[in-house]
């Protein structure tokens, strides 16, 4: 994708607090999510999931569920193909066990029964062999030689030779001579950091109904990020052709990534085939919690050297990370997002990926970045401590600009950091007094954002309507946006514009709606399918007044003509020109696949007042703002909720939120009573400043905002909470028990 | 001939150099070139890659075209949530 798609406009629909198209049916409860789809003859299928945290199947006998009444159908991981590919494989035995149970969760069996009592009872009656094994749930131990091994065989090429085998991949990023530049330095820190794994904690627990018919065919109605991606892995898993197969994506009660893969997709297709009936799985929570994908948990150490003026004259990271039992590759991209904020000239990260007796990673809002993040940022925070410097006067100095060679490798183009520190430095939060016992904490948060492939379809109705066609579950307003852009496009308003997400059987492959690209991505391609229809419309009136097609420009959602030359002809509207649609050539439609580039990385700054209660060790957030850059905000409620729903889950993260593992490696906390996120009586309301400095990469100027928003929170709340209660914690979350600790009570 | 910057754990896979030369006009013969020429990089492109052209990422996008003065940084595949 060229970088010189933005043209600078006058917007009239872009931009505008429209009313979001979900609205009614989500208040009045119409709307379909995924435990709302039924089917005639439908079994439930229920999972039976080890209570080990690591153990060898020996055997699992199922024969006295098969012969329970009402029991239509057992599923075990030998009823499901070998597979070659590495990834494919994992996500297969990560949603059924094969020889092994990996973690405590791990599914093992599977049935379908006519209602969920008998399904109950069938799964108590499936009797499994199991080995128990030695089992590691910690990053710590489980990199040291001698760690009990969760999976043999998967290190890569990459990985030094004499590591443990838990250590599957190695990167490195940087450039310069670290150890020349803490030479140089007037003050050097190093410290030592932690991070828990944390979930999602979207509302709509997983949920699929899965429909196989005798002749091959499949339906597939599920909660999804992405319907084209769960066909991909579940055909690949089921060895059906992708045709035959249709996944529909229910309305989504949240994912931030979690739903992004399968977990229960395969198990009720096969339960299907087997049972030869429709066949639905609805996760308990605590199976959401056990058994499907919450973050890395992480061990990281970085050092940073600054000169007594505030420049940072070398900065090096050493990140360990966790995403459970199969390998992930979460830690290159916080090795590569770590310095990301910083101009540096000596500058090294490395990073290790660890196998452990945990549930296989799932994506999270900027998987990988806000854990590294949150160890650079309150390093660079002890640093100004320790000089007396403003922090964002230090971030200001060393803040990466157009022309930075990043410390992931590429040199930045235009980036808007430095205009966001400024627009944080002047607002009135920031120079706000603060009580005694308050604390104000900044952090600075990078992403990447990509594009991706994208498909639209664009119809022009005969009445002047229009409906447009996309292929990405709204997990953030894209259907408003997207409804938005093609109003402005086509010149017309708002409300004749809907926009359906469709099934796999109605469009091209869509990318799942993950990397903040819904709205650039799939924007630009409903604003090129808009510009071929709007072709179409100038040559359907051109016809029409004889004239030739090049003659005829659109004008305020009319074709006129394109000056005086063309003739004298009054403008014709696109309710005109659709009027006559049959009678001039046909329906007119327009349409644009394209796999999008040019996305633009994203900035943002958080600012956070706090005050610890050193009695009981609890933090309240007092006050909060994020400034973050959209390129250009095309629905500015859906980007202040974007901004604000990252900051809460960062709060969470920072405070409360973390999987906690006993001695005996089984999770001791699936369910919201004890995984404690915040609530809106938690929190203030979290303000927000949005900038919008266009991105070339758009017609627009749009960049993705929906991931950016979580990195800050983490550093920046654990750097107001140092200057409140004058302790610097390193390891999140700063739970009350763990700050009392650190204040010695 | 195309500059090709090389992230520091692929070092030992192209001769102990992170910035590399291939000749290349294209994304696609970029790939492949390296492939050829250090065979020790197959594995990572296999995998999958993301590379930078004048400090835009790409994903895919064979035959996005390099010029001579190009700064390309091959990077990990971009996965995001």
């Amino acid at each position: 994708m060229s970088l010189d798609e933005y043209r600078k406009r006058e917007f009239k629909q872009v931009g505008q607090r429209v009313r979001r198209p979900d609205g009614v049916d989500k208040v009045t409860g119409r709307a379909m999510y995924g435990a709302d789809a039924t089917a005639p003859g439908m079994l439930v299928g229920r999972i039976l999931r080890s209570p080990h945290a690591h153990a060898r199947i020996r055997g699992i006998d199922t024969s006295a569920a098969e012969a329970l009444k009402g029991v239509k159908a057992v599923l075990t991981g030998a009823d499901l193909p070998a597979q070659e590919d590495d990834f494919i494989r994992d996500v297969q035995d990560n949603c059924m066990a094969r020889d092994k149970a990996l973690y405590d969760g791990h599914a093992v069996a599977a049935v379908a029964a006519v209602d969920a009592a008998t399904a109950r009872a069938a799964l108590k009656l499936i009797k499994v062999d199991y080995e128990v094994l030695p089992h590691v749930t910690d990053v710590d131990v489980a990199i040291k030689p001698g760690a009990p091994v969760v999976q043999k065989g998967r290190s890569l090429e990459n990985v030094p030779a004499g590591m443990s085998e838990n250590v599957t991949s190695h990167c490195e990023f940087g450039h310069g001579d670290p150890a020349a530049g803490f030479a140089r330095a007037d003050h050097v820190v190093e410290r030592h950091f932690r991070t828990a794994a944390t979930h999602q904690g979207y509302i709509e627990p997983h949920a699929a109904l899965a429909s196989v018919t005798s002749d091959g065919k499949a339906e597939l109605w599920c909660c999804t990020q992405g319907q084209f991606f769960v066909r991909t892995l579940c055909a690949a898993i089921m060895g059906m052709e992708a045709s035959q197969l249709r996944v529909t994506a229910s309305e989504i009660g949240g994912g931030f990534g979690g739903k992004t893969t399968v977990f229960i997709e395969p198990v009720a297709l096969a339960l299907s085939r087997k049972a030869g009936r429709p066949v639905k799985i609805v996760m308990t929570r605590d199976e959401v919690f056990r058994a499907t994908g919450p973050t890395v948990h992480t061990s990281t150490d970085v050092k940073i050297g600054m000169t007594k003026d505030g420049r940072i004259t070398a900065a090096e990271a050493h990140l360990r990370y966790s995403g459970g039992a199969f390998p992930c590759g979460t830690v290159d991209m916080g090795a590569q997002a770590a310095f990301a904020a910083y101009d540096l000239e000596h500058v090294r990260t490395y990073g290790w990926n660890v196998l452990t007796n945990r549930p296989k990673e799932a994506a999270y809002r900027a998987p990988g970045a806000p854990q590294s993040i949150y160890a650079v940022e309150s390093v660079v925070d002890e640093l100004c401590q320790h000089f007396g410097l403003d922090p964002i006067d230090v971030r200001l100095k060393n803040a990466a600009r157009k022309g930075t060679k990043s410390s992931y490798g590429p040199t930045f183009p235009d980036i808007g950091l430095i205009a966001t520190l400024e627009a944080a430095k002047k607002h009135p939060h920031y120079s706000a007094p603060l009580q005694p016992g308050q604390g104000r904490g900044i952090s600075c948060g990078f992403w990447f954002n990509f594009g991706g492939n994208s498909c639209v379809s664009l119809n022009i109705n005969t009445d002047g309507t229009v409906g447009v066609t996309e292929g990405n579950p709204d997990i953030g307003g894209s259907r408003a946006s997207i409804s938005l852009m093609a109003a402005e496009e086509l010149g017309i308003e708002y409300d004749r514009v809907r926009t359906i997400v469709a099934d796999t059987s109605s469009l091209g492959y869509n990318d799942v709606t993950d990397g903040s690209r819904v709205t650039f991505a799939v924007g630009l391609a409903t604003i090129k399918a808009a510009r071929e229809a709007v072709r179409v419309m100038c040559g359907r009136a051109a016809k029409i007044w004889g004239i030739d097609a090049e003659a005829v420009e659109w004008k305020d959602g009319a074709a006129v003509p394109a000056g005086p030359n063309a003739g004298k002809f009054p403008p014709m509207s696109l309710a005109e020109i659709a009027a006559v649609s049959f009678e001039t050539g046909g329906p007119i439609a327009g349409h644009h696949e394209v796999n999008v580039d040019g996305a633009g990385v994203s900035f943002g700054v958080h600012i956070v007042d706090v005050e610890v209660d050193k009695e009981t060790g609890q933090t309240t957030v007092l006050r909060y703002t994020v400034f973050q850059d959209a390129g250009k905000a095309v629905h500015p409620s859906y980007v202040e909720g974007q901004m604000q729903g990252g900051a809460v889950q960062g709060i969470g993260w920072a405070l409360n939120e973390e999987y906690i593992y006993g001695a005996d490696g089984r999770l001791q906390n699936p369910g919201f009573l004890d995984y404690r996120v915040p609530v809106a009586s938690d929190l203030p309301m979290i303000d927000t400043v949005i900038l919008e400095i266009p991105n070339p990469g758009h017609p627009y100027g749009v960049r993705g905002v929906g991931e950016t928003g979580i990195v800050p929170p983490l550093a920046a709340i654990s750097n107001a909470v140092s200057r409140s209660a004058g302790i610097r914690l390193s390891e999140l979350p700063m739970s009350p028990p763990r700050v009392l600790k650190a204040l010695g009570g | 001939m195309v500059k090709v910057r090389l992230w520091g754990s692929l070092r030992q896979a192209a001769d102990g150099r992170t910035e590399v030369e291939v000749e290349a006009r294209t994304f696609k013969e970029l790939l492949d070139r390296l492939g050829e020429t250090y065979p020790g990089l197959a594995p990572q492109i296999a995998r999958g890659v993301s590379l930078s052209l004048d400090g835009v990422i790409y994903r895919e996008a064979w035959f996005t075209e390099i010029g001579p003065e190009s700064e390309v940084v091959l990077m990990p595949y971009m996965t995001g949530g």
